[in-house]
């Protein structure tokens, strides 16, 4: 029977390189994908196109290729991303130099485009639904960016392309374009896309489902979490997958890892939307069938929805904030004294919820000193506000940074940052509304 | 007993809204959880943080339940000023409650 082998080689934009380079020299796979836009990523790289033209893809995508490429190559594996980000063509021609300087000519290297909407949004003529409450003004919005489904990805796949980078794409897509491909479902047979999205949803958080983010030790514990592997889907015509991690990596790919992942960032366990169907994950059936082997199987669905979800990024005012340490007899008593003089000379200045915390357990002398205090031996107060400017919010800093000379006795360690703050507001528009375009260049 | 004594959790979160999935770690006490860990709770538990009632749906062919809350407006991810904005330490606070 056919099978096709797909491996995440991230969950993240920032995540780790060195398992997709194990999964790519030992996975014995097929497809290798890369996981990398979280909500607001993309907002964010579009303000880094702003400011240069050439920029707005992932910023480790440069390393990740260079990582990966050789092996991928020597190995046959197809390589699909989101780590176009804000910018697929930059990324595809720096992904194109990348592969030439390492040799590999003839690669065919695909960008796909068409899900930034905002000038769409903006011309009015588009009808915008918001999943939330009004939208926010226009003036404030950065970038919109609407899920493509597995279309574009699919064609990429046709026309033969080696390494396929998107923008924004629903998450599973990027797993269930390739079996699509490979065992040529129908688009309209929703269980199987059902099925195929279950496997994308699993596997698309890459080190989560093999014992990352799930240990806690004497209840869960999990070995070799320094080395974590990443997780490999091996499916078959029908959808049902055998998911499991390179021989000899870290981590623990089991029934229970499954289920937190199978739950993870879903509501409705019957309705999850995606762009290419309504998946219903309510019937599924996790077994162990092995060490670190695990076969899932009861992913169903229901027609895809007529609209595509688009990610609206905006820009929100400014967070500040400020933190400073207290450590010894009394140090409690002086953060809080701290805390109520802050308190005073922020009073009025244009900052709004302004909020106070007391971190701390053995941060500043260590465990030993710590233990022997009768109250907490140390104690780091922080304050954090919101302004509409970002004068106002870089007062809460420099409050906390005053009260070195104008504070409390014996406060260390103060800090603080002011961050303009990009929010992500969910709408929906209508499907035939989009049109996506694949670029493709020969390295 | 606290649900740590039985269960495993995790959070995700989708802008102003968390999600928990409490699952036992042996298929006998999902009954417990069932019985014990009802919407009214969770909500009364993170009653603070929210903004209208808790959902809960039910995996019983995994042992599991899941939790969406809606979190008030300064809670949500892009706006909090907690240091845990995303919410993901819930699943630890969700492990905490007693039944």
């Amino acid at each position: 029977m056919k099978t096709v082998r797909i491996g995440c080689g991230a969950g993240y934009s920032g995540d780790r390189i060195e398992p997709a380079v194990e999964l790519a020299a030992k996975g014995s796979l097929q497809y290798l994908v890369f996981e990398c836009l979280a909500e607001r990523t993309i907002a964010l790289a579009q303000k880094a196109r702003m400011a240069d033209p050439d920029a707005g893809f992932d910023p480790l995508l440069e390393e990740r290729m260079e990582a990966v490429l050789p092996l991928c190559v020597n190995n046959g594996i197809r390589i699909i991303s989101n780590m176009g980000a804000a910018n697929p063509e930059a990324a595809v021609a720096r992904t194109q130099t990348i592969a030439r300087r390492l040799g590999f000519s003839g690669l065919c290297i695909a960008a796909v485009t068409g899900d930034d909407v905002l000038a769409q949004m903006r011309s009015g003529e588009v009808p915008i639904e918001s999943l939330e409450t009004a939208l926010p003004d226009p003036q404030t919005w950065v970038s919109a960016n609407a899920y493509l489904g597995v279309a574009p990805i699919l064609k990429a796949l046709e026309d033969r392309a080696d390494i396929i980078l998107t923008g924004r794409v629903a998450d599973p897509a990027l797993f269930l374009a390739p079996l699509i491909h490979e065992f040529g479902w129908s688009l309209e047979d929703w269980n199987l896309l059902g099925q195929g999205t279950l496997v994308g949803h699993l596997l698309e958080c890459a080190g989560q489902l093999t014992g990352g983010y799930f240990a806690d030790p004497g209840y869960k514990d999990v070995p070799g979490l320094a080395h974590l592997g990443f997780p490999i889907a091996e499916v078959i015509p029908d959808g049902s997958a055998i998911f499991s991690k390179v021989e000899g990596s870290g981590g623990v790919l089991n029934r229970a890892t499954c289920t937190e992942q199978l739950l993870y960032e879903i509501q409705d366990p019957a309705a999850y939307f995606t762009p290419d169907v309504i998946a219903d994950f309510s019937q599924v059936i996790i077994e162990e069938i092995g060490p670190d082997r695990v076969r899932v199987t009861g992913g169903r669905g229901r027609a895809r929805p007529a609209t595509l979800k688009v990610s609206l990024g905006y820009n929100d005012g400014f967070i500040g904030e400020g933190q400073i340490s207290f450590a010894g007899p009394n140090a409690v008593r002086r953060a809080e004294l701290a805390r109520d003089i802050l308190a005073e000379r922020l009073n009025g200045s244009g900052i709004s919820e302004l909020r106070f915390d007391f971190i701390g357990m053995s941060s500043v002398h260590g465990p030993q000193l710590s233990a022997s205090a009768p109250e907490p031996y140390e104690v780091r107060l922080r304050a954090a506000g919101r302004a509409f400017s970002r004068r106002s919010a870089a007062r809460i800093q420099q409050e906390v940074e005053a009260l070195y000379t104008n504070g409390p006795a014996g406060g260390g360690g103060a800090s603080g940052s002011t961050k303009e703050v990009l929010a992500i507001h969910s709408a929906l528009i209508p499907r035939d509304e989009i049109q996506y375009n694949i670029n493709m260049r020969a390295s | 007993m606290r649900l740590i004594d039985i269960a495993h959790a995790r959070a995700g979160d989708k802008g102003s809204i968390v999600t928990l999935s409490l699952t036992a770690r042996r298929a006998e006490d999902f009954p417990l959880l069932e019985q014990g860990v009802t919407a009214a709770r969770v909500a009364q538990h993170f009653e603070e943080f929210l903004d209208g009632p808790v959902q809960r749906y039910e995996l019983p062919q995994l042992g599991a339940l899941n939790f969406v809350l809606r979190r008030k407006r300064e809670y949500g991810v892009t706006r909090s000023l907690a240091l845990d904005a995303h919410g993901k330490c819930f699943s630890s606070a969700l492990l905490a409650m007693e039944i």
